[in-house]
């Protein structure tokens, strides 16, 4: 078991290590941090910070994507939870209270529940394609946000509320912080409960799943459900970094970032078995390819291409197909160097069931 | 006729050896197939039957050994390599395109061209042709989805037969066919045999095998036993040469039928008129403390059906049920799990087990599900789950295997530990012992009978009436989608069994 998790992890944990090698190569300083008043600054603490909203919507997207789901509209659910967030504030007679700031966290954060009970009603309870049912809110989200923004962009000046993306506790930014307690509490809530083993076999087989009497809905909405609360989370961050609440601008195309972290985690968009610890991996490496992208200069107009091309490298360096195509070929060489009777094969795979994929070489 | 093998094989397979990490799956393995004849391979589950069918298929390669097909050496590296000289697979699955057409299924690839376009009505003339050399008539532009396995089955035969298929291999063709279609198989892999293909036959149903075949080869934990010819080998030897040890075990468990039941106080559970329009007609059953009630009935009969509602996996529209005396509500599994019914499907990939799970997973889910997201603690996980492994001999004993990997006879050994891991009242077992080997099969049936001389409760569904009167005190049965009888088994024999289901109740059921 360990070892499985190991070998899944491994080459995640390799692209990242990879990345920030021709980081520091290129530019040594990109490692380099740097202590002044208080706190520590350097590339690798913005990516810490940066990461944070990525890092919530990931995590939601992880669950959901393990009981065979996936959330489109979790980019928003933030615009949303901005919107409602800043509206609040804005319209406070003090802005600058942190009683002001608490209660407009707090009813984000309700808000963005409401609308993740809302995506899991249609799956669990209506039987609506994940993706038909998540598509509903993903366009119909941001108009709520314009709603209620008035068709603005809100602004604020509330120092409470910047500290959530910009303020710094312990030498770290606070927004690393908030990033540590999600992956902490989803964490514990898959691994020290019951949850994370009923959500890969809901994931897996759903009818063995109800036939073993598994609450099998109650397990999809619940994913749903925390999929919109950290998306809601992930949108007062964003929020918070550029002080107003953009409905058009806030999360854009991050569900396909999340997605994104998610399999680069090693969790399959099949269902089932899932990587909390994969995910985080997956969320720090395309936020150090963001970095990279600035960091070296890249010319905005190629940008994407050049994400575009990085990604497909570290996706197809994780393809089983090529570790087994590697492997027989390894296998091929060697045998070739000792003498065999004519016809004998290799074969470059055990009993398992891959049929169709076997790769065989003849010597 | 075939038999004699005055004719060349056309399959000679010579010293096969396949590994794979740590298991030497064939070993020196020798196989002759002879055009005209039909060649039963035999072997309890693990025995290397199916190795050695990817093997002759092109989906494995093999590690040493020869393989000629037709006279020439042949090494193929994929299925289609494997069609192309000659040899078809029909499986137990189909694999063809449910949502095409029956004529596109049969000419898939094969389709009669006019320039570029494919000349349809050509296609669906000769698909027809095929199908009535089979004597099958059925609409070829009808959905393939729209007909039962059988027909499906005999069209992914057809379309061997466009492939001029000179190999025809049947991999547990008959594992959920009636008896009027597995007749109609029968007929038709005959007629095949008559014309000269060789035909490779895999099946758990030793009646069948005796039926069609002309030979039969065993294997056993990778290793020829020996071909025969059906009158050379009769079955007690077929038996003992599949698991290599004589077979009492079976006769001992003889005497649970005749156990004598208390029937005088309060059922377990008494469901009265249960039913559900267009699925099953109203039935009564009652089941009694440390009772099994058998369900008898052929596939389709509605014995499925009744035990599905009975345990709340379908909802009942009619009828009452009572647990113990009290009236309980089934309209999910969750109600019936909580009233002490545990229910093992008869479709234990789709319905049962959960594959990418491990073993130890599979066991405990049930035991889980029931106690909610509190997590049970590790300890008494690994304290359960070693305890179910050693009761009931899951093989291998390594609570982190990944079910899926297992073979059929320790998944349905894995499911059971997973039921009564849940301390049950009542267990109901559908088909608990279909596709397992013979041993397999012994050792379940064996623990249901000891279960029940220990108060559990059970029903237990089987498409082999011998092991429904061995093990059942009473036996209900269905037919057409209706109660028609109950019967105690000590009274009837298995002709008598046969004949009830045949021809009772046939005046009131019209």
């Amino acid at each position: 078991m360990r070892r499985i998790v190991k070998s899944r992890l491994f080459w995640p944990v390799a692209a990242l290590i990879l990345l920030i090698l021709i980081n520091t190569i290129a530019r040594p300083q990109f490692v380099r941090i740097t202590f002044q008043d208080g706190r520590l600054y350097g590339a690798l603490i913005d990516i810490l910070r940066n990461s944070a909203p990525l890092m919530l919507v990931s995590l939601g997207m992880t669950i959901v994507i393990a009981t065979r789901g996936i959330d489109l509209s979790v980019g928003a659910v933030m615009a949303v939870s901005g919107a409602v967030a800043l509206t609040i504030i804005d319209g406070s007679a003090d802005p600058n209270s942190l009683g002001t700031v608490i209660v407009a966290l707090v009813a984000a954060i309700l808000v963005s529940l409401v609308l993740g009970m809302w995506n899991g009603l249609l799956v669990a309870v209506l039987g609506i394609q994940p993706i038909i049912a998540t598509l509903v809110l993903m366009l119909a989200g941001r108009g709520v946000a314009l709603l209620i923004t008035g068709g603005f962009i809100t602004t604020v000046n509330s120092s409470p509320f910047e500290f959530i993306a910009s303020g710094y506790t312990l030498l770290l930014p606070f927004a690393f912080f908030i990033s540590i307690a999600a992956i902490a509490a989803v964490g514990l809530a898959e691994r020290r409960t019951a949850l994370g083993v009923l959500t890969e076999a809901v994931g897996i087989n759903p009818e063995a799943s109800r036939l073993a009497g598994v609450r099998s809905r109650s397990i999809i909405w619940t994913a749903y459900a925390a999929s919109g609360v950290l998306s809601g989370i992930a949108g007062v961050i964003y929020a918070s970094n550029i002080r107003a609440a953009d409905a058009n601008a806030a999360g854009q195309f991050i569900e396909l970032y999340a997605i994104l972290a998610v399999v680069l985690g090693g969790t399959s968009l099949m269902g089932g078995k899932f990587s909390v610890a994969g995910t985080v991996v997956g969320v720090f490496i395309i936020q150090t390819l963001n970095s990279t992208i600035l960091f070296l200069g890249v010319p905005s107009a190629q940008s994407p291409v050049f994400f575009a091309v990085v990604v497909v490298i570290v996706v197809v360096i994780q393809s089983p197909h090529l570790h087994r195509l590697t492997r027989s070929l390894i296998r091929s060489i060697r045998t070739n160097q000792t003498p065999e009777a004519n016809g004998t094969t290799t074969n470059g795979e055990s009993a398992g069931e891959e049929s169709t994929s076997d790769v065989e070489v003849t010597v | 006729m075939p038999a004699e093998t005055t004719v060349p094989p056309i399959v000679e397979m010579r010293s096969i050896t396949i590994s794979f990490p740590g298991v030497l799956a064939l070993d020196n393995v020798d196989f002759l197939l002879h055009p005209g004849e039909v060649h039963s391979l035999m072997g309890e589950n693990g025995a290397g039957k199916s190795t050695l069918i990817k093997a002759l298929t092109g989906v494995y390669a093999i590690d040493r050994g020869s393989i000629r097909v037709a006279g020439r050496r042949n090494q193929f590296h994929s299925t289609a390599d494997a069609q192309a000289a000659g040899i078809s697979t029909v499986y137990q699955e189909i694999n063809l395109c449910t949502n095409l057409s029956v004529g596109e299924n049969v000419m898939l690839g094969h389709e009669p061209r006019r320039g570029v376009l494919i000349d349809w009505r050509a296609a669906h003339r000769q698909a027809a042709e095929h199908l009535e050399g089979l004597g099958l008539s059925i609409d070829t532009r009808s959905m393939l989805s729209s007909h039962s396995i059988a027909i499906q089955q005999l069209v992914a035969i057809s379309r061997a037969m466009v492939l001029d298929a000179k190999v025809l291999i049947l991999d547990e063709p008959t594992s959920s066919l009636d008896r009027e279609e597995v007749e109609q198989l029968f007929r038709v892999v005959r007629g095949l045999r008559d014309n000269g293909v060789a035909i490779l036959f895999v099946s758990h149903f030793l009646d069948q095998v005796y039926e069609i075949s002309d030979r039969i080869t065993v294997l056993r934990n990778g290793r020829l036993v020996g071909s025969y010819l059906v009158d050379d080998l009769p079955r007690e030897e077929l038996v003992t040469k599949m698991i290599g040890r004589e077979l009492d075990d079976l006769a001992a468990i003889s005497s649970t039928a005749a156990r004598e039941i208390d029937r005088t106080g309060r059922p377990i559970l008494k469901a009265v008129d249960v039913g559900k329009r267009g699925f099953l007609e109203p039935a009564d059953v009652d089941v009694f403390e440390g009772e099994v009630v058998g369900i008898a009935g052929l596939l389709g009969s509605g014995r499925t059906e009744l035990v599905r509602l009975l345990y709340g996996a379908d909802r009942a529209d009619s009828g009452n049920i009572e647990v113990g005396g009290e009236p309980a509500k089934m309209t999910s599994p969750r109600h019936a799990i909580d009233h002490h019914i545990a229910f093992s499907s008869e479709n234990r990939r789709a319905e049962g087990i959960v594959s990418d799970l491990t073993i130890a997973e599979n066991i405990v889910l049930g035991l889980q599900a029931r106690q909610g997201f509190r997590k049970i603690k590790r300890a008494e996980q690994e304290s359960v789950v070693s305890q179910y492994i050693e009761a009931l001999g899951v093989r291998p004993a390594d609570p982190t295997m990944i079910a899926g990997n297992l073979s059929g006879g320790n998944q349905q050994r894995v499911l059971l530990a997973r039921w009564l891991a849940t301390a049950p009242e009542l267990l109901i077992l559908d088909e608990p012992t279909r596709g397992i080997d013979v041993g397999a099969k012994a050792d379940i049936q064996r623990k249901v009978a000891e279960l029940s001389e220990n108060g559990l409760s059970v029903i237990f569904i089987s498409s082999e009436l011998e092991e429904v009167l061995r093990l059942a005190q009473r036996v209900v049965v269905m037919r057409d989608r209706k109660h028609i009888g109950e019967l105690e088994s000590h009274t009837v024999s298995l002709d008598g069994l046969i004949d009830f289901i045949a021809n009772e109740g046939k005046g009131s059921a019209a």
